[in-house]
């Protein structure tokens, strides 16, 4: 795998006697849009630093196209950092911003206001080449660090949280123009968030993390539908966790035994295994006429209106410590108090091993 | 992670060496050649403990120390009662617009030099000066006043500096509170002089303490006003300290009740240690 | 209720404003009188006093002396106050709360204390009286301060900026004089018109340092010796016109200051 255009290879890194990142090996495609997606504390930041060259790693390698560039600083390295309070220069104007790049790579003036003008506009901006950094929006404050970064044509672009301080509005509006923007230009995008719903609709490669270590990572509709751990099958998207021991496996099935019963599905495991079963919200079906595998009765404890649908949360009847998350149609009749039969098919289900 | 940790250590300590060499050389090491002076006999030199020992059994000395104590508490305590309500009034009663006028013109004097502020002072208070001969001049008084060269000179000459100092540091505390917590003290039922009792002041207190140690260093240490404004008539200690040195070139002596007084200052400081503190923005 | 706290703050604010500036007042208008006792009544207005000064080249070599230790003093003091807040802001060391707590010591030590200090050292390492010794002194007082202002201003904002134009390419050198210097300009000038105020108002460490070049306000005080004398009072105005100029260039620089 020699073409990949980013390998980190087991690096670790403490800060002080605080492990922050455990062994992390990743891979990134070129051309690809990689989010890094994960609590804060996860160390997706640390990692990000360590891409862009701020941070040194303790232990491991990072190679970029296939170079060994552990050690080198920021300055010297093909990548190049959008920041998330942008650290746009506030006595520049923007076009001095956007050109500063090519001025310290010893572009001449000319050349240098035609390339600004061109990054500009390719984020949709180009009026404001003369304007002073404090005279612009938030969005707009974004939009000129990304193209201050772009006009330099790095192999990566790292973004740090970049829509973190915009409202949730704007940050929908320019999530959609990332990507856009992302697809024209080609560079490979790696970019740091917790917020699931923008590693859904961003990446093309998605990366969980959890204390300092990579949970799981592929296509986010993969992760999304068949997460590899309990980690992510929580951190991404909501489930409902249900943990069994196998007592029975043979031809590619497995038997669990669960607070609601007994259940059998696709899979291999050792007999004796304690596993976790996960189900996702939209594949819980409440009432008589239900899914294949019966998972007992519970009683909600709350309905909240979602518009498009209803949220029920339900406390199973045997295991009260079991609580289903369950996403009901909005004409759904279901009240706070009711006892209601809980079912799902198996396919739906997600074999957890850890 | 506000820090870079890529760089070589030659920078860093490029950049902050010249800073701690300076205050190391020039700071440092002249209380230590103080220290040692202090522990030298004046004449002929040799160690001895004459030096501190005169301050604590000549009564004169002790005099000085307690003059100069009581000047400055009767300094802070009379400049923060002036000060405070002259803050408040700047940052409450003043239009918004008209502030930043109205302090700067308020602090403008406080930009002379000591030594024009004390000599200033003296031509009010002098015996024909503009209050005696306004005293005399309405037949208030038969006989000026005897003013200049008495204790209440040196005190109203640091008065007036350190209430533009405290109105200066009160009025930034008093625009840094929140309008919220007095919203909410009126929200929660209390009216505006119990909002100021139980809010406005005890969030204050903070910046109060710091003004009133500003003053008292700045005050026990002040050789210029006490010598122009209060005379020979009773000593405080930079003038006990600069006599040592000016009549009589006595090093020892003038270091050891330097450290003496400096003594007295950091018991100060450290009674109000936890209020001092300069942050990083 | 209101109405009274208002006119009850209106009669103490012009007290208070009347009790400072009365000397003040005092101070100008007797520079202007026109005989030789600054007491009333008033004989002005006349210039003579102010001729009196400017042809007095004791003076006039002293307002000199003071410029020219104030200018340099606070330059150096700027200078070793920005390079150490830069080093401490930029960089992690070793015992760094220890380090920038020595640089602001001399904040909380009366200047008598500092020049008795200089005058037993330089006595002893046979530095001869000078305005250089006067304005190692003036260091001494203003680098915490240049220090403490600075340092104050960088903040971690200041410090990704710098970040980003490392990123792009800046050599170390090229980040200090296109980034940090520019973005902090208006901490740099502020720093810089205190310590020259302080410096030029400064008296007891140019008294004890200095012995026959020194600076104004040690040759006001030797004027004082002469009594109550109008020419004191017209030197004393030109000191505070000095010193207010000072003032409203630090203000417009502060003022001049725009949000990020």
């Amino acid at each position: 795998m020699s073409a990949s255009l980013v390998d980190i290879s087991s690096v670790s890194h403490r800060f002080g006697q605080h492990p922050v990142l455990k062994d992390v090996s990743l891979k990134i495609e070129p051309g690809s849009y990689t989010i890094l997606l994960g609590p804060s504390g996860s160390g997706k930041t640390t990692l990000l630093s360590i891409l862009g060259g701020f941070v040194t790693p303790s232990e491991g390698k990072v190679f970029i196209r296939g170079e060994d560039c552990t050690a080198v600083p920021p300055a010297k390295r093909p990548t190049t950092t959008v920041f998330q309070d942008y650290a746009l220069f506030p006595h520049m104007s923007v076009g001095a911003n956007v050109g500063f790049g090519l001025r310290m790579q010893g572009v001449d003036a000319a050349t240098r206001a035609a390339r600004a003008r061109e990054a500009l506009a390719l984020v949709g901006l180009a009026t404001a080449f003369d304007k002073k950094p404090h005279q612009l929006s938030g969005g707009q404050r974004q939009r000129v660090a990304l193209a201050r970064a772009l006009v330099i044509e790095p192999a990566v672009l790292l973004l740090d949280e970049p829509l973190g301080a915009l409202d949730l509005k704007l940050r929908r509006q320019m999530q959609d123009e990332l990507k856009a923007i992302q697809k024209r230009v080609g560079t490979a995008f790696i970019h740091v968030t917790h917020d699931q719903e923008e590693a859904m609709a961003l990446a093309d490669h998605c990366v969980v993390m959890n204390d300092g270590r990579i949970e799981d990572e592929g296509p986010p509709e993969r992760v999304y539908a068949r997460p590899a751990t309990r980690f992510s099958a929580t951190f991404m998207g909501e489930s409902t966790i249900l943990s069994g021991t196998v007592t029975e496996a043979k031809n590619e099935t497995v038997t669990v035994a669960t607070p609601p019963g007994a259940i059998s599905l696709p899979g291999t495991s050792p007999v004796g295994a304690k596993i976790a079963l996960a189900i996702r919200p939209e594949h819980l079906v409440l009432g008589a006429t239900g899914g294949t595998i019966a998972l007992g009765t519970a009683t909600v404890s709350d309905v909240v209106f979602q518009g498009s649908f209803k949220r029920v949360l339900a406390a199973s009847t045997q295991d009260p410590a079991l609580q289903f998350i369950v996403k009901a149609p909005a004409a759904a009749t279901v009240q706070p108090g009711d006892t209601i039969a809980v079912s799902c098919n198996a396919g739906d289900i997600i074999l957890l091993t850890d | 992670m506000s820090t870079v940790n890529n760089s070589g250590r030659a920078l860093p300590w490029a950049l902050v060496t010249p800073a701690l060499g300076w205050t190391l050389l020039f700071f440092v090491l002249p209380f230590i050649a103080m220290g040692f002076s202090s522990l030298t006999a004046h004449e002929g030199g040799g160690f001895t403990f004459a030096n501190y020992s005169q301050f604590f059994t000549d009564p004169s000395y002790w005099r000085a120390m307690v003059n100069s104590l009581q000047v400055t508490a009767i300094v802070t305590v009379v400049s923060v009662l002036l000060a405070y309500p002259f803050a408040w009034i700047l940052a409450e009663q003043v239009p918004e617009r008209w502030q930043r006028l109205a302090l700067m013109v308020a602090v403008l004097p406080f930009w002379t030099s000591y030594v024009v502020r004390s000599y200033s002072w003296l031509l009010v208070l002098a015996q024909n000066g503009v209050i005696n001969r306004t005293l005399t001049g309405l037949g208030l008084t038969a006989e000026p006043l005897q003013l200049a060269n008495t204790r209440f000179a040196t005190v109203t000459g640091f008065v007036h500096f350190f209430v533009m100092l405290l109105t200066l540091t009160i009025f930034a505390n008093l625009k840094q509170l929140s309008p919220s917590y007095r919203k909410a003290a009126a929200d929660l039922g209390a009216g505006p002089v119990r909002t100021f009792l139980h809010v406005v002041l005890p969030l204050t207190l903070p910046g109060i303490m710091v003004g009133a140690f500003l003053t008292f260093v700045l005050c026990i240490g002040d050789y210029i006003t006490p010598q122009i404004l209060g005379g020979n008539n009773e000593l405080l200690m930079p003038q006990l300290v600069m006599m040592q040195i000016g009549r009589r070139g006595d090093f020892p002596l003038a270091s050891a009740l330097s450290i003496i007084l400096m003594a007295v200052v950091t018991v100060a400081y450290l009674a109000c240690a936890r209020w001092l503190k300069i942050e990083r923005a | 209720m209101r109405q009274i706290v208002r006119i009850a703050s209106w009669i103490y604010a012009v007290t208070v404003y009347g009790f400072i500036f009365l000397p003040v007042i005092v101070l100008v208008l007797f520079s202007l009188q026109a005989t030789s006792f600054p007491i009333p009544p008033f004989t002005g207005p006349s210039l003579r006093w102010y001729d009196a000064v400017l042809s007095d080249t004791r003076l006039t070599s002293a307002l000199v002396n003071s410029l020219i230790v104030a200018i340099l003093s606070s330059a150096a003091a700027v200078t070793l106050g920005f390079l150490s807040a830069w080093g401490f802001a930029r960089f992690t060391l070793p015992s760094s709360a220890l380090l920038r707590g020595l640089i602001t010591l001399p904040l909380t030590v009366s200047y008598l204390i500092i020049g008795m200090g200089l005058l037993v050292l330089f006595n002893w390492a046979g530095l001869p009286k000078s305005l250089l010794a006067a304005g190692i002194g003036h260091v001494v007082i203003n680098l915490p301060l240049c220090f403490a202002i600075i340092y104050s201003q960088m903040g971690d904002h200041q410090i990704n900026i710098e970040r980003a134009a490392r990123d792009l390419g800046a050599p170390e050198w090229k980040v200090l004089l296109l980034i940090t210097v520019p973005v902090m300009a208006p901490a740099i000038f502020a720093s810089f018109f205190l310590s020259m105020t302080f410096s030029w108002d400064e008296f007891v460490i140019s008294f004890l340092l200095t012995r026959f070049d020194t600076t104004l306000p040690v040759e006001i005080w030797n004027l004082l010796r002469s009594g109550l004398n109008p020419k004191t009072n017209a030197v004393g105005s030109l000191v505070f016109a000095v010193s207010i100029v000072l003032v409203v260039l630090f203000e417009l620089t502060l003022l001049r200051r725009k949000p990020a």
